[in-house]
């Protein structure tokens, strides 16, 4: 049964029913209200079996989980922004360690300046951490995603950030469905850790590992890591023959006729086909709802016939640029023939409104040839020019 | 699509009307999709938030620059915030205010809309009337439900009671349907 539910509380409904024995969790903004949530359930008795841990920073989040689920436990917590950044130590810890943890990331902006709103700086920041990452594009896919994430961290031993664009998703009332309890309780089965750590048992996890087998260690993370492409698969099929909702790493919207196609991640995919819908010459949009592992062959299939492929990023690399366009440029490296044109459009920094009139500019300016490699969607030119001309950015 | 957006100041339940409007919207059976100004969370400053009906599912994201309403529960925002910015020629307007629209200085704004679109009302009185404290959100949403018709009152109701508790609910849902009556009287005058 569908109902009219805020992202947050639809996340945290989901979360619940993947029964979670340990919720450590520091409160940021925008992702306060789902841990607010599942603590309520824990208090209230809902949430069976559960501890809720509340720790004094974002660090001791992290690390009360790697405890946790070292310890046998399914561990859960979420995060935002500099939040996650505090977090980022334990992060590669956890990776390390093989922990299943799921972790909700509700994207935004990362300071100076501080900024509240949305973009996806965070997550994209802990890109090389060794957790799988999960974009969601609405609130139904983060239903989804929460149940798959579980799933997919545990029979990988790999943990799995779910990310979700903070307020545009987290804050919003839309049509959700929940699965049923007991449509995620035969998806999910309980969690059996890999190795555990008990005072009746004891072992040393997390050793020093010196050069003779350190190699080795990320060699096998890595292998285990690219197993999430297949696996994923695997598992959003199951889930859409329990629920009826299809997820995938990664999907095309009108592709086969665009010889442009748009590369999205996250919420802003809606915006965009709605915009392409209404565009004068057939324009593809591909999401990606799984970013790390990166999904590089099913990208080169769905991009194989465009001419130009313009990717928008909620992110940026200083000195650089893209940061998904790099990953999308090396997957198509291999294609026989011209290559296509890439563009990075970097669009929506710390909560700019990502609109389909700017997108419709964006689309206009790619088909008269005047989309760069570089841009950023809506800059403020005199803004920049004035600034630039007091030699204050020297 | 009908967008609607909303004016208030930080604290007057703007962002909870709009999520209210969305829920009675998908009770009568379409979908809707609501959300604020991102962020904004500050008592007392201004605030938006927006909500979309529609027949078909909605994906767009961006925030409601058209609106075919627009609702203002803070009538001081009139000459802050370019509140009517975008909106449709044949629009609906709802202020919260016991003034009249000539003393608002709106009387312009309403020989350009159909008559009857642009209204004024009282509802933090009523409100005060009947939830004891100068809360109009709710009110306005029973005000809004009988200018627009977008949203049925009963499914408002419906929404309120299953936002809040009983003794809450109740009081929010008089307060809403002594609105919508007012409007009603108004505009079958």
């Amino acid at each position: 049964m569908r109902s009219q539910i805020e992202g947050s509380r639809a996340i945290a409904e989901t979360v619940a029913r993947c029964r979670p024995q340990v919720v450590p969790a520091y409160p940021i903004t925008p992702q306060t209200h789902i841990v607010e949530a599942v603590g309520a359930m824990v208090k209230d008795g809902r949430l069976e079996g559960c501890e809720f841990i509340t720790v004094e920073s974002e660090f001791a989040a992290m690390s009360a989980a790697i405890g946790a689920s070292a310890a046998g436990a399914r561990t859960y917590t979420a995060t935002a922004s500099q939040g996650l950044l505090y977090m980022t130590e334990a992060l590669f810890n956890a990776a390390g360690l093989g922990l299943p943890i799921v972790m909700t990331v509700a994207n935004r902006a990362i300071g100076a300046p501080i900024n509240i709103w949305n973009d996806q700086s965070d997550a994209m920041s802990q890109r090389d951490c060794g957790w799988i990452q999960l974009y969601a594009e609405d609130n139904q896919a983060a239903v989804g995603l929460h149940a798959i994430a579980f799933r997919l961290a545990e029979r990988l031993s790999v943990p799995v950030m779910v990310c979700v664009d903070g307020f545009v998703l987290t804050h919003a009332f839309e049509p959700v469905e929940l699965p049923e309890q007991s449509t995620v309780d035969s998806f999910l089965p309980p969690f059996r850790p890999r190795q555990l750590l008990t005072p009746y048992d004891p072992v040393t996890i997390g050793a020093m590992v010196g050069p003779e087998a350190f190699t080795e260690v990320r060699y096998l993370a890595h292998h285990q890591m690219m197993r999430a492409i297949d696996e994923f698969g695997v598992l959003a099929g199951a889930y859409a023959r329990a629920t009826g909702y299809e997820l995938s790493a990664v999907s095309g919207y009108h592709v086969e006729d665009a010889r442009t196609v748009v590369v999205a991640l996250g919420s802003v995919a809606g915006t965009i086909k709605d915009t392409v819908d209404e565009a004068a010459s057939p324009v593809g949009v591909v999401t990606l709802g799984l970013y790390r592992p990166f999904p590089a062959a099913e990208v080169r299939r769905m991009l194989a016939g465009a001419d130009h492929v313009i990717v928008v990023e909620r992110a940026f690399a200083p000195g650089m640029g893209g940061i998904v366009s790099a990953d999308v440029r090396a997957a198509l490296a291999s294609l026989p023939g011209r290559p296509a044109r890439i563009s990075t459009v970097v669009a929506g920094l710390g909560g700019r409104a990502v609109t389909k009139a700017s997108i419709s500019r964006m689309l206009a300016d790619a088909h008269t040839g005047k989309l760069g490699e570089l841009s950023f969607l809506d800059l403020r030119n005199d803004v920049v020019e004035r600034e630039l001309a007091t030699g204050r950015s020297r | 699509m009908f967008e609607i957006r909303i004016h208030g100041r930080g604290g007057q339940g703007a962002v909870t009307a709009a999520e209210l409007l969305s829920v009675a919207a998908f009770l009568d059976g379409r979908e809707a999709q609501a959300f604020p100004s991102f962020g904004s969370e500050r008592m007392g400053a201004p605030v938006a938030s927006f909500c979309r009906i529609s027949e078909e599912p909605i994906r767009v994201r961006e925030p409601v620059t058209t609106p075919d309403a627009v609702i203002v529960i803070d009538a001081t925002l009139l000459h802050h915030v370019d509140v009517f910015g975008g909106l449709s020629p044949d629009g609906y307007v709802l202020i919260n205010s016991a003034r009249g629209l000539i003393d608002l200085g709106l009387s312009e704004l309403t020989e350009r809309h159909p008559v009857g679109n642009v209204i004024a009302l009282g509802a933090t009185d009523l409100a005060r009337k009947h939830i004891g404290r100068p809360l109009p959100n709710i009110c306005l949403l029973g005000a809004f439900a009988a200018l627009t018709g977008t949203i049925t009152l009963a499914s408002l109701e419906a929404a309120v009671r299953d936002r809040f508790r009983a003794d809450i609910a109740e009081a929010n849902v008089n307060a809403a349907r002594a609105a919508y009556e007012a409007v009603g009287m108004v505009s079958h005058a």
